[in-house]
Formats: structure tokens, C-alpha cells, sequence
């Protein structure tokens, strides 16, 4: 049993003889009226007890928004004309993700890694379970990635990642304009021969400030006070209006 | 400039909102329909989410229609009398239409019906309107007189009513069923409902041009307003940041609208309401029958609408 337990530690050693020490150039995000997406850096280094082993070190970087269920829905011509006919319901989905490599994302990571650790963007979707009236889930999550990739929701930067002396490593990762509020869940894998030797997880906090902070958490808490609010305002800007034209006709 | 719509959570170019609610202002206060049928899809196009560009699109609307209203006010071509008849059946119709809406809704396909439910609309009133206005203006041309209203089936019913305004003595009947109508389908589409609503005071219940105008708008500002309460209050899909932005632009637009409006002749007036009618037909049409490029759409939300 002893000998077991020593065996398991010989083997989980090398695991624990590298670790990450990492520095984001800033780990909350203010969302403003004015905001217009955030460039982040995310940048460390690799701290180890033993020599440099021969074999190349490889950095994987992934940023992930809050999820989300969504659907997604097919069309089809149906008596010349175009109507939704399939729809398939992912039990969630990250609302931003962003992947960032040292290399082509399948050298750097196998796929078995890739599948326990969910870190290319298909697997990133849990489509397990996906409530569908389609047989062919797969184009339905491949149509999702590609909407939001072309909105730069969803981002894979391979060899994005620099990093020297198998040492240093840092990358920047752009936030876009259209953020949802929450916890960006961060994480940072060093991997060797596709196999990850050591993890980081840290959180970036994006949320509203100021006048966006309070009116959404007002729209949220007294939706009818924030109803009425909306109503007068439009008609007071209506009066305003026809006031403000007749004295101009006037003058 | 870059704003960041709190509700809708969409980063937007503030110029191009302003311009938005400044064309839909315009629209609003020469024809008297509130725009929504233009402003909604045109806030889907630059990327905010259907849910709060339906919401907001009311609330924009709601005040440009109050602007409006004003305008025509001081200029008495408000008939306050029928607006209140075809508001008190507008209400009604409103409520019908979010049960009939919620029954669609459960039978799935609402997206697609309501979209036929435009085609068929926009179409059949923008090609009768287009034709009528031909003809008015040929005759005018011509120099013959203008037919004198007809007394048809509509005013042999019951319960008459003077509407001083509009120069009509008829039954109450027809007003309340025409704001029931519009109601329904206001609730079904998700606009004022103005777009029919003038159509159907012109043609069936006879009013002058000139008044119909003031009156739809009049009676728009309360379905507006109904509608902007409900979404705030049940979806949570009202931006108010948006809708400032929409109806700064709005408002003014409506002030020049009006004053072109007034200096138009009334056939010239409808021709050109029904060109746009049909031309918003036309591209909601093709939209259903071209090949899309993406044939994939993201609803947000598990079987969200």
C-alpha cells in the first residue's frame, strides 16, 4: 500500500516540477457607455526546481465568458419558401472563448488532453444531451462556432502565444466591444508532447460600471419603476421636440 | 462615437442610431405611421438582439408620435373623439392579439407567421393604395371632380356618432372594429399598427387625409405605450439608452416630417407611403424566398423566441 502511494507521488512528480506564475495586465474590466472592447495581456512565466527537460514546452491560453444555453436553428425550403425547421437546444455555451497557442493547437494538445481539460472551441460547447429534432447535431454546433467567429465571439490564435526560453511566455487577447457581463474564466496549460504537465485557473471580472451599472440592475429589480421611467422620458423628449420647433419657427 | 447599450449589451456607433430615429422621425410625421414596421428590422440589421429592438422600436415610436401629435394639434387635425374610439378597440384588440400571440407561440413557427403576416399586409394595402392614388391624381389632372363620399353598408349601422373633426356622422361600430383589428395584429407584429391603421380610415371609414394622419398617431401613442410597459415589466428587453438615442434623432425628424407632410398634396402623400409600403414588402418577400447565406440562425436561450 505504502509502496503504491510512493509510486503514485514518483509519478505525479514531474507534474508538480514546473508551475506557472502568471500577471494579467489587468484582472477586472469596467464596462462603460464609451467601451469599445478591452485588450487583454496575459503574460508569465514558468518556474521550475529541475533543469529544463529536452523535450519543447508548449503554452495553451483559453478565456472563457459565462455560459449560456442557446439554439440554433436550420432553415429549409418548405413550399418555395425559406422556414426554420430544425432546431437544436446546447445546454451551454460560453458567450465569448478565445484560445491561444504556442503552436498548431493539435501538436500542442492530444486529444485526449483536449477532451478532459474541453479546451479547442468545439469542445468548449457542451452539446451532450443537446435537445434536438435534428440527427446531425454536429453541423449545428460547427454553424454556431462559425456565426460567432465571424463576430469574433469565439477566437482561435494559434501560435499566438510567444514565448522564450521555454520560460517566458505572453500573449494578448482582445476583448470585444460586445461583452457579456460576468466571470471570464482564465486558464493556462503548459503541455509537453501534447500532454499537459501543469495548470493555472484564474478569473477575469468583467462587469458594468456607472450609469450602465444602474440601469440595468434597475431594469432587473424594478421593472416597472424602469417601464414608467422609459415612458416619460420618451414623451418628455417629444414634448421638448415640438417645443424647441415652435420657438425656432417662431424666431 | 461608440456607445454601450447596457440592456442589450451591443456596442453601437451613436451617429448611426441618431440618423436611424431621425429617418423613422421623418417617416412618422409626414405619414403618420409610426415606422416601426422600418425601425425594427433595420435595428435587427445593425446588431441589436430582436427581443430589445421590438421593445425599444415601441418606446422610440411612442415619442416620436407624441412629437408628432403635437404638431398636428396646433394645427386642429386631430380627431380626438375617433382616436379615443379606435384606442378604446385598439386595447382590446392588443390584449386578443398576445393570447392569439402566446397560442402561436406554442405551436411554434410565430417567427415565420408573423413575417407572412407583413408580406400579405404590407402588399395587399400598398398595392391598393398605390392604384387609388393613381387614379385620384389622373382624374385631378383630368379636371373631373372628386367622387363625393359614398354611403355604403357603413353608415346604415347603429349607434352614430358626430366626429366633428373628421366631418363624419357614422356608426361607432366600424372605428371599434377597425382599432380591434389593428390591435390584433399590432400585438402579433409588434409595431403601432399605423401602417394599417391610416389605410383603414381612409378607405373604410372615409376620413379626410389630412386628419387621419394626426389621429393615427394620436392613437399610437397609447398602444406605444401599453406595449413598452409589458416588455419592461415581463421580458425585460426595454434600452433605455438606446431609445434615448433613437428618439433624440426621432423627435426631430418628426417636427420636419410633419412640415413636409402639410405642404404635400394628400394623393402625392399616399403614393409615396404606398411606394415605401411596397418596397418593405418587397425585401421582407424576397427574404423568404431567396437562398439565405447563412442558413444557420443563435436564439439565445433554450427555444427562446
Amino acid at each position: 500500500m505504502l509502496r503504491l502511494a510512493l509510486l503514485l507521488w514518483l509519478a505525479a512528480l514531474p507534474l508538480r516540477a514546473e508551475e506557472v506564475v502568471l500577471g494579467l495586465s489587468q484582472d477586472r474590466v469596467a464596462i462603460t457607455a464609451t467601451f469599445e472592447g478591452s485588450d487583454i495581456l496575459i503574460f508569465g512565466a514558468v518556474k521550475r526546481e529541475a533543469p529544463i527537460p529536452d523535450i519543447p514546452l508548449d503554452v495553451v491560453i483559453t478565456v472563457a465568458g459565462p455560459s449560456l444555453p442557446v439554439s440554433v436553428r436550420r432553415k429549409e425550403r418548405v413550399l418555395g419558401i425559406w422556414v426554420n425547421t430544425d432546431t437544436v437546444a446546447l445546454e451551454s455555451a460560453p458567450t465569448f472563448y478565445a484560445v491561444a497557442t504556442s503552436g498548431p493547437l493539435d501538436q500542442v494538445l492530444s486529444n485526449t488532453e483536449d477532451l478532459r481539460h474541453r479546451v479547442s472551441i468545439p469542445r468548449a460547447i457542451r452539446s451532450v444531451g443537446a435537445a434536438s429534432m435534428a440527427e446531425d447535431v454536429e453541423s449545428f454546433t460547427d454553424a454556431l462556432i462559425r456565426i460567432r467567429e465571424r463576430t469574433n465571439a469565439y477566437q482561435l490564435l494559434e501560435n499566438s502565444v510567444a514565448l522564450d526560453e521555454q520560460t517566458l511566455f505572453r500573449t494578448a487577447i482582445s476583448l470585444p466591444a460586445n461583452l457579456t457581463e460576468g466571470a471570464y474564466q482564465t486558464r493556462i496549460f503548459l503541455t509537453r508532447e501534447g500532454r499537459v504537465v501543469a495548470q493555472l485557473k484564474t478569473v477575469i471580472d468583467v462587469h458594468k460600471v456607472g450609469l450602465e451599472r444602474w440601469l440595468y440592475a434597475l431594469s432587473r429589480q424594478q421593472p416597472l419603476l424602469y417601464g414608467l421611467m422609459s415612458i416619460a422620458i420618451a414623451i418628455a423628449a417629444g414634448w421638448g421636440a415640438s417645443a424647441a420647433f415652435q420657438v425656432l419657427r417662431r424666431g | 462615437m461608440q456607445i454601450y447599450l447596457p440592456i442589450a449589451e451591443v456596442s453601437v456607433d451613436t451617429l448611426l442610431l441618431l440618423g436611424l430615429g431621425g429617418i423613422v422621425g421623418i417617416l412618422s410625421g409626414m405619414f403618420g405611421v409610426g415606422g416601426g414596421f422600418i425601425l425594427t428590422p433595420l435595428l435587427f440589421f445593425i446588431g441589436i438582439p430582436p427581443a430589445v429592438a421590438v421593445a425599444t422600436g415601441a418606446t422610440q415610436i411612442m415619442s416620436a408620435s407624441f412629437s408628432g401629435v403635437l404638431a398636428h394639434l396646433q394645427r386642429k387635425t386631430v380627431d380626438l373623439r375617433m382616436g379615443t374610439v379606435l384606442l378604446v378597440g385598439g386595447l382590446v384588440g392588443a390584449g386578443l392579439g398576445v393570447i392569439l400571440f402566446n397560442y402561436l407561440k406554442s405551436l411554434g413557427q410565430v417567427d415565420l407567421l408573423v413575417k407572412l403576416c407583413y408580406v400579405a399586409f404590407l402588399g395587399v394595402i400598398g398595392g391598393l393604395m398605390f392604384i387609388e392614388s393613381l387614379r385620384a391624381i389622373r382624374n385631378t389632372r383630368r379636371g373631373a371632380p372628386p367622387k363625393r363620399k359614398k354611403h355604403g353598408w357603413v353608415h346604415r349601422l347603429p349607434l352614430k356618432m358626430r366626429f366633428r373633426a373628421s366631418g363624419l356622422y357614422i356608426s361607432v361600430i366600424p372605428p371599434l372594429v377597425v382599432g380591434v383589428l389593428v390591435g390584433v395584429l399590432a400585438a402579433i407584429m409588434g409595431v403601432g399598427g399605423g401602417f394599417i391603421m391610416v389605410p383603414a380610415m381612409i378607405y373604410l371609414l372615409g376620413m379626410p387625409t389630412k386628419v387621419v394622419v394626426g389621429t393615427s398617431l394620436f392613437q399610437i401613442i397609447f398602444v406605444t405605450a401599453f406595449t413598452t410597459l409589458l416588455h419592461a415589466t415581463t421580458n425585460y428587453t426595454v434600452d433605455v439608452a438606446l431609445a434615448v438615442l433613437l428618439l433624440v434623432g426621432g423627435v426631430i425628424g418628426a417636427q420636419i416630417g410633419t412640415m413636409i407632410g402639410t405642404r404635400m398634396k394628400a394623393e402625392q402623400l399616399r403614393i409615396w407611403l404606398a411606394i415605401m409600403v411596397l418596397v418593405v414588402c418587397g425585401k421582407l418577400a424576397l427574404d423568404l424566398l431567396l437562398t439565405p447565406s447563412e442558413l444557420y440562425s443563435i436564439a439565445s436561450g433554450a427555444g427562446g423566441y
